[in-house]
């Protein structure tokens, strides 16, 4: 019986194990988990070559070559009929690129009189050099007569080559860099007359032809100038709006229209925004184009549902015990969102604000329809005068043929990065400081 | 006298009267009887009433003697004005006018008849004007600077004086049982009111800028040849002249429109659901912390950076690639549907992902709990029964993505290129609806020929189509929220 009974147990203690599949089914989890993996790394891949490609291109617009010459402000090439006096015009229109030539090929050793050797000195300098040695003439005219050192924009082939950017290996007729400018390039370094510095003109310079006088200038006070106008508008505009959505709207028709506008708004192509401008505050409203303002304008309608969006999630995340102790204590309604909630939904606010201003900094589409694809060497005095902004700069240098606006434009790049950048850490940084969980 | 300098005074009287108002509350407050306002209210109400009437005042009187002046310029004008239209008369006159104000006032009341004469003393002033501005615009414009600083004055001094009216009435109000609290909260609410309305006009402002400017276009070329036309040849507008015809034909530019989005799509659906899944139901708390924030940055990413990187190098590297692999001529241009859609693709990933995120997290814990217990896996369970689950609210998020990808700009300018192709090859260039609407926008135009009105016809198409969108989505994503709530 014993013998029976152990053996009937062995049998059922050990029944042959069911084919569920389970090593193909753990297979397949495998898989599915590394396709989530690759699916994050691909993303991340993806952001880490965008951002070296760019860094790694523009890295080097931050410095900028140039040639520190002895130059001798002679009278007789900057005003050769001693009208200075009278016409101070003369001063603006005199040949100052004479004179940086002239000091290149004394430092170089070069006799002027030599034809050939002069014409080889062309584009060793920047054409900038006219509006630098002005500016030092006219801001003091006694230095006519007298010998300075300037520092002089280099060329932007010459400042390629300088940044080892220009492969010279190549046959000398197929690059712009010449072998005698090369040969002389070495000379100055050696010297010491030829160096790197940071290049303020990136920040400073307006829009210009030549790679190496243009820059973000102009464009960063048209941005300047419409992130104040966003935030001077959309914020109170946003915050205002929300109250009134979230803390006296009755539920209704009127109010359920409202937001489903701010919802559609919120996904309405920014091209469109853009349209609207156009056709309504320059054509109808008869608004200057190319102006920062119109581009605020534009700006604003595209961040309201933005900061609208986030206002309202802010005032909904106050508890409802607040508001009840302060109508309680004898607040009229009105005090008590002024004075209690919307103190305690501030860093939810500004954090919104923060991000569609963000946003709005990057936005490139509206601003090309209302014209801000301008030319602008000049900066804008108030935000009516014609301006560009960041990305439309970028966007501008990006149509240039020369290898040096390439180079120019990542800079640019990264320096609106920087800026989104600081913002969106600004962000985070409030949330994470301010926010109160209930 | 300028709005300007009207509007400062306006706010000062205003500043002025909150003052003596405040003060006034303060000193009849002694204690006995309890006051129904406190002593700022009583400032703020003497402030609006003086302020706002008069600040309507002030913008009803310019925008009304604006439009009057303008109205009369155009009577002005004789039959034969001498150039090519009589807006541009106009429009020379009003240049005119305005290069009158720099000049000295003795030469002003001295004008000379001929524009010949008038010219150098403008240059002398830094005014430079059209040549063809003719003899007949110097008594007009000249006119017509009176005629608006006369209407200015008279409108300056309105609005002073009744923003004095205001300020005398609202400090006269001052009582202590006075509901000054009440008054100023009520306006108070009617500008709450007021700008949750702002979102409303403003798609007003869009419809009807649009359907404006689009009926003007239909008037010169038939909706049919738009919407069904398969060829785009706007041509060039000559300025001033009779503008030639072109050809508009949607097809192309919605054909590319389309392809790019279902290529930046294919991208992005995927990459984007996969993360969304990993992130939801297997990253460690740490992994997800590192990581959300870095595919938020992709977010953040302005698009012409996508677009530049497109261009200047995603481009060329591809069509490099494709010269080494067919050993001599590439077969993938620089500027290609691919490379739009790619990068449009990459850009969409972070949309997608945190979309369907909030999506997945959305599906109730018991729903999972339920079939890890019965013994699936973790992919099974994600596979059979979350995504099942939650593809409505899926579908919604991906058609919101489309819609994204459909109204996307700059990386498609800088990337898909410009000439209108039909093509089903995606390494070809094609172009979009976006690029139209900048290309036909960008540089000088004028507001009635039909190459400019077109990009209206393209952007209430765009408005449309994506709206359409949204709102499906929309629709699809809360009815999704609702089930589980």
């Amino acid at each position: 019986m014993t013998d029976v009974t152990l053996d009937t147990v062995a049998t059922a203690t050990l029944p042959t194990r069911r084919d569920i599949g389970l090593k193909r089914r753990y297979a397949a989890e495998r898989r599915f988990r590394l396709y989530g993996v690759l699916a994050i790394l691909v993303g991340l891949a993806f952001l880490a070559v965008m951002l070296v490609s760019i860094l790694s291109k523009g890295y080097t617009s931050f410095w900028q070559t140039t040639v520190s010459l002895p130059i001798t402000f002679e009278e007789k090439v900057i005003d050769p009929d001693n009208k200075r006096a009278t016409d101070p015009n003369v001063l603006v229109t005199a040949n100052y690129p004479a004179l940086a030539q002239k000091a290149l090929a004394e430092k170089l050793g070069i006799d002027p009189k030599n034809k050939p050797m002069m014409t080889k000195l062309k584009g060793f300098l920047s054409d900038g050099s006219r509006v630098q040695l002005r500016d030092v003439v006219v801001s003091d005219p006694a230095v006519i007569g007298t010998t300075r050192n300037v520092d002089i924009l280099a060329g932007a082939n010459l400042d390629s080559a300088f940044k080892g950017q220009i492969d010279l290996t190549v046959p000398e007729d197929r690059r712009k860099v010449s072998d005698q400018q090369v040969e002389w390039m070495n000379k100055l370094k050696t010297e010491g007359a030829m160096a790197e510095h940071f290049n303020t003109g990136l920040f400073t310079f307006g829009a210009s032809s030549r790679p190496e006088t243009s820059g973000l200038g102009v464009a960063i006070i048209g941005s300047a100038y419409m992130m104040v106008i966003v935030l001077l508008l959309a914020l109170p505009i946003g915050v205002a709006a929300s109250i009134y959505l979230e803390e006296f709207a009755k539920k209704g028709r009127f109010t359920d229209l409202i937001e489903v506008n701010i919802n559609n708004l919120a996904a309405v192509p920014s091209i469109v925004f853009g349209l609207l401008g156009l056709a309504v505050f320059v054509n109808f409203l008869g608004m200057p184009r190319s102006a920062a303002f119109v581009g605020g304008l534009v700006l604003t309608l595209m961040t309201l549902p933005t900061i609208i969006i986030a206002t309202r999630a802010a005032l909904a995340a106050v508890p409802p015990s607040i508001r009840s102790a302060a109508l309680g204590l004898g607040a009229s309604k009105m005090q008590m969102v002024f004075q209690h909630i919307l103190p305690l939904a501030a860093p939810g606010i500004l954090t919104g604000t923060i991000i569609g201003l963000a946003r709005a900094l990057g936005e490139t589409a509206p601003l090309l329809l209302i014209g801000m694809v301008a030319f602008v060497a000049n900066y804008p005095a108030t935000p009516f005068d014609p301006a560009t902004a960041l990305p439309v700069q970028i966007y501008m240098w990006a149509n240039e043929a020369e290898r040096a606006f390439v180079e120019r434009m990542s800079g640019a790049i990264i320096i609106l990065l920087v800026f989104l950048m600081a913002m969106n850490i600004t962000a985070i940084v409030l949330r994470r400081r301010f926010e109160r969980r209930w | 006298m300028s709005s300007m300098l009207v509007l400062a005074i306006v706010i000062v009287i205003g500043i002025v009267a909150f003052v003596i108002a405040r003060q006034r509350a303060a000193a009849q407050d002694d204690g006995k009887i309890k006051p129904h306002s406190r002593a700022h209210y009583h400032g703020w109400w003497a402030f609006l009433l003086s302020v706002l009437p008069a600040v309507l005042l002030l913008a009803v009187w310019s925008i009304g003697s604006s439009v009057y002046l303008n109205s009369r310029l155009h009577a002005q004008m004789p039959a034969e004005t001498g150039v090519a239209s009589e807006p541009l008369a106009v429009s020379l006159t009003k240049s005119l006018a305005n290069g009158l104000r720099k000049l000295d006032p003795q030469q002003v009341s001295a004008l000379p008849a001929t524009f010949a004469e008038l010219q150098p003393l403008l240059a002398a002033k830094g005014v430079a004007l059209a040549t063809d501005t003719q003899d007949y615009m110097i008594p007009i414009a000249a006119e017509a600077n009176q005629g608006a600083d006369r209407l200015g004055l008279i409108g300056a001094v309105g609005t002073i004086g009744l923003a004095l009216a205001g300020a005398f009435y609202g400090i006269s109000q001052v009582q202590l049982r006075a509901r000054a609290r009440n008054n100023v909260e009520r306006l108070m609410l009617w500008g709450l009111l007021g700008a949750s309305t702002i979102a409303i006009l403003t798609t007003i402002g869009i419809v009807l800028s649009m359907l404006f400017q689009t009926l003007n276009f239909f008037n010169r070329v038939p909706p049919l040849q738009f919407f069904f036309g398969t060829v785009w040849d706007p041509r060039f507008a000559a300025a001033g002249a009779g503008a030639s015809e072109g050809q508009f034909g949607l097809i192309p530019l919605l054909a590319g429109t389309l392809y790019i989005a279902f290529v930046a799509l294919l991208v992005a659906v995927p990459i984007g659901l996969m993360s969304a899944v990993y992130m939801a139901e297997y990253a460690a708390p740490k992994v997800r912390a590192a990581v959300k924030p870095a595919l938020e940055l992709l977010a953040g990413i302005p698009t012409i950076v996508y677009g530049i990187f497109a261009l200047v190098t995603l481009g060329p590297f591809l069509r490099d690639l494709s010269a080494a692999l067919a050993g001599g001529a590439s077969f993938i241009q620089a500027q290609s549907i691919l490379t739009a859609g790619l990068v449009m693709g990459v850009m969409l990933i972070p949309v997608v992902s945190s979309l369907s995120d909030d999506i997945i997290t959305a599906v109730p814990r018991a729903m999972r709990d339920g079939s890890l217990g019965l013994g699936a896996t973790r992919s099974e369970t994600i596979k059979r029964v979350i995504l099942p689950a939650a593809l409505p609210g899926i579908v919604g998020a991906i058609l919101l993505t489309a819609s994204r990808a459909i109204g996307e700009t700059m990386i498609v300018v800088l990337a898909a290129g410009v000439a209108a192709n039909l093509t089903l090859n995606p390494f070809e260039a094609m172009t979009t609806i976006t690029v139209k609407i900048v290309n036909q926008l960008t540089g000088d135009l004028e507001f009635n020929s039909p190459q400019t009105l077109v990009a209206f016809a393209l952007g209430i198409t765009l408005f449309v189509l994506t709206l359409v969108m949204n709102i499906v989505a929309l629709y699809i994503v809360r009815k999704y929220r609702e089930q589980y709530e």
